[in-house]
């Protein structure tokens, strides 16, 4: 744990690290200053690169079986799962795999919503997360069209519709996406091209990601500024590293559990049917990490205004660290805050919940009232609890909590000049 | 600085951008071009359609395009109720005679306006088609009544080549 300039110890390595300082990036990440307050909620960076590995692992290998034609795409992913050897393992992981993506990204995203880790000045890292977040989406959404499946089509028919929405354009638009009438061949062979493109983009962003990261270093659960390094504090390597590593480990169980024992568990049954234009199925539900997007566009009536709802509730987000007008990062130190995140919490589940129903009756009531709830929490509440809420006093550093007291200044003097 | 004509300088600068810029677009054109349908897919224009078999009351589905096109022999009960509708009733106004050459025969995209499922036969609050994806209603006129859905089911180009055989494209 040095601010020194790394120098390398053998005269190989100094003389390769004066023309590429690929050690010194190494040395780096090793030693980066991490606060030692971190729970485990901030494991699911770690996690969630594991997923991205995962998938473009097991998508390389899928690809080589694969074979995006409309009329031999079904049959060749039921090809993978009877005949390719371990081809069902892999599918499986890759289908299971998306969905424990968004798991994973779903929790990260309301650990920052909680402790407030878009704030400043943690912006770019915010935003880039978001962009990250809508590849992420588009690459579901085209992975998920590629078993050319009932699902496939039909979630496929209605998705690059929305764009139909935009007035005159929109037809146009419509038929340059599909590169036809209707989605048929030439839309599958361009999503599998996108498909395959997007998680390399996304490997790009997420460089970005944390190199944005380090230049402030990771915010805590108290969410004051830590000094680094200091002995609030501990390198990455070795106690992050091995604290990341069991958070992997334990959600690598759920992941398993969901590939060996209930693989289909997540997907539709209608998917294992042949694409068929000429029927839709009779209820067309997107993946789970989707439809609480889906509820939105659904509880408006009108469908351009459907459709500029769903995608403000995803843009909203990018707006968040202006939005959110309090200084105090952590929900720990904000009494009414903590309570406005559990409530949006759940009427984020609420409105997956009724994503997933039909779009009639009390569903339809419950889906407006949690639409305009989940605007009102972003555009309203948040804005005006920054000057009215009356917050807890900060601690002084992230020790004095679990010291319970203001931290012995004359120890830690002692400390500092020993490190 | 303030009142100086502008440099040659920033003039050869201005001119460099756009003539750059024209040529980036004049690159760029193709590859966005390339993802419109293509030659093959607008050749598939037209389908002709024996009509013969249908009787009054039921629909043919047929696919043109890519996409379903309804074929319905509407009972006399059926064009009844599809003429009686006001037109200030109606979202997309349209008369039902507009939509339908020979009032017998209702010939429409099946697609519905609103994100493009396939809307189910005799269903729905108007007696005409229902939507299952979001709930949009049409009646016996393939009009939209109710639900997300802006317009009616579009009417395709189609003419009668003789009493039995209908030609969509």
């Amino acid at each position: 744990m040095s601010n020194q300039e790394y120098i390398p110890k053998s005269k190989f390595g100094k003389w390769f690290n004066d023309r590429l300082p690929l050690l010194t990036l190494a040395s780096h990440l090793t030693d980066y200053p991490t606060p030692k307050n971190l729970n485990y909620w901030w494991t699911f960076g770690g996690i969630l690169t594991f997923c991205l590995i995962t998938q473009i692992v097991t998508g390389l290998t899928l690809a080589m079986h694969y074979i995006a034609h409309a009329d031999l795409a079904f049959e060749s992913v039921e090809h993978i799962m009877r005949d390719v050897n371990y081809g069902w393992l892999i599918r499986y992981i890759h289908a299971n795999g998306a969905s424990m993506f968004f798991l994973a990204v779903y929790i990260h995203i309301f650990r920052s919503l909680f402790y407030g880790s878009y704030k400043s000045p943690r912006e770019i890292i915010w935003i880039i997360g978001i962009i990250i977040y809508l590849l992420m989406m588009a690459a579901a959404f085209m992975g998920y069209v590629l078993p050319w499946g009932q699902m496939s089509f039909w979630g496929a028919t209605v998705i690059t519709n929305l764009f139909s929405a935009i007035p005159l354009v929109g037809e146009g638009i419509v038929n340059w996406l599909w590169g036809g009438y209707s989605v048929d061949n030439p839309t599958l062979t361009r999503f599998f091209t996108l498909h395959y493109l997007i998680p390399f983009l996304i490997v790009g962003l997420v460089v970005l990601h944390i190199w944005a990261l380090h230049v402030p270093g990771n915010n805590n659960p108290v969410g004051i500024d830590v000094k680094k390094p200091s002995k609030d504090t501990v390198p990455f390597h070795p106690y992050i590293v091995i604290k990341d590593g069991f958070a992997l480990l334990m959600f690598t169980i759920v992941f398993a559990f969901f590939v060996f024992y209930s693989p289909n568990i997540l997907g539709h049954a209608d998917n294992y049917i042949e694409a068929n234009p000429m029927v839709t199925p009779a209820h067309i539900v997107p993946e789970w990490y989707l439809l609480p997007f889906y509820a939105i566009l659904r509880s408006v009536p009108d469908k351009l205004m459907g459709v500029v709802a769903m995608l403000s509730a995803i843009l909203i987000l990018a707006a968040l660290p202006w939005l959110d007008t309090s200084k105090i990062r952590s929900a720990v130190f904000r009494p009414l805050y903590k309570q406005f995140y559990w409530i949006l919490l759940a009427d984020v589940l609420i409105l997956g919940y009724v994503g997933a129903m039909p779009a009639e009756g009390l569903y339809l009531l419950i889906a407006r009232v949690a639409t305009a709830y989940y605007f009102i929490h972003f555009l309203i509440i948040l804005p005006i609890l920054g000057f009215k809420e009356k917050t807890i006093p900060l601690p002084l550093s992230i020790t004095e909590p679990v010291l319970g007291g203001f931290p012995n200044s004359a120890i830690i003097k002692k400390k500092e000049s020993l490190d | 600085m303030s009142e100086k004509k502008p440099e040659r300088r920033e003039f050869l600068f201005t001119a460099s951008y756009a003539v750059g810029a024209v040529g980036v677009g004049a690159v760029v054109w193709p590859l966005i071009d390339q993802m419109n349908p293509d030659a093959s897919v607008k050749a598939l224009a037209s389908t002709e359609v024996d009509v013969s078999s249908v009787q009054p009351g039921k629909t043919i589905t047929v696919l043109w395009r890519g996409k379903p096109v309804f074929i319905k022999r509407r009972t006399p009960d059926e064009i009844e109720e599809a003429k009686a509708v006001k037109m200030e009733d109606l979202k997309d106004p349209e008369k039902d005679e507009d939509r339908a050459i020979n009032p017998e025969w209702l010939v429409m995209v099946g697609v519905c306006t609103h994100l493009g499922c396939v809307p189910l036969n005799d269903k729905g609050d108007y007696n005409g088609w229902f939507c299952p994806c979001h709930g949009s209603h049409y009646d016996t006129s393939g009009r939209i009544r109710k639900g997300p859905a802006p317009l009616n089911m579009e009417v395709p180009k189609y003419e009668f080549v003789n009493s039995n055989t209908i030609k969509i494209g």
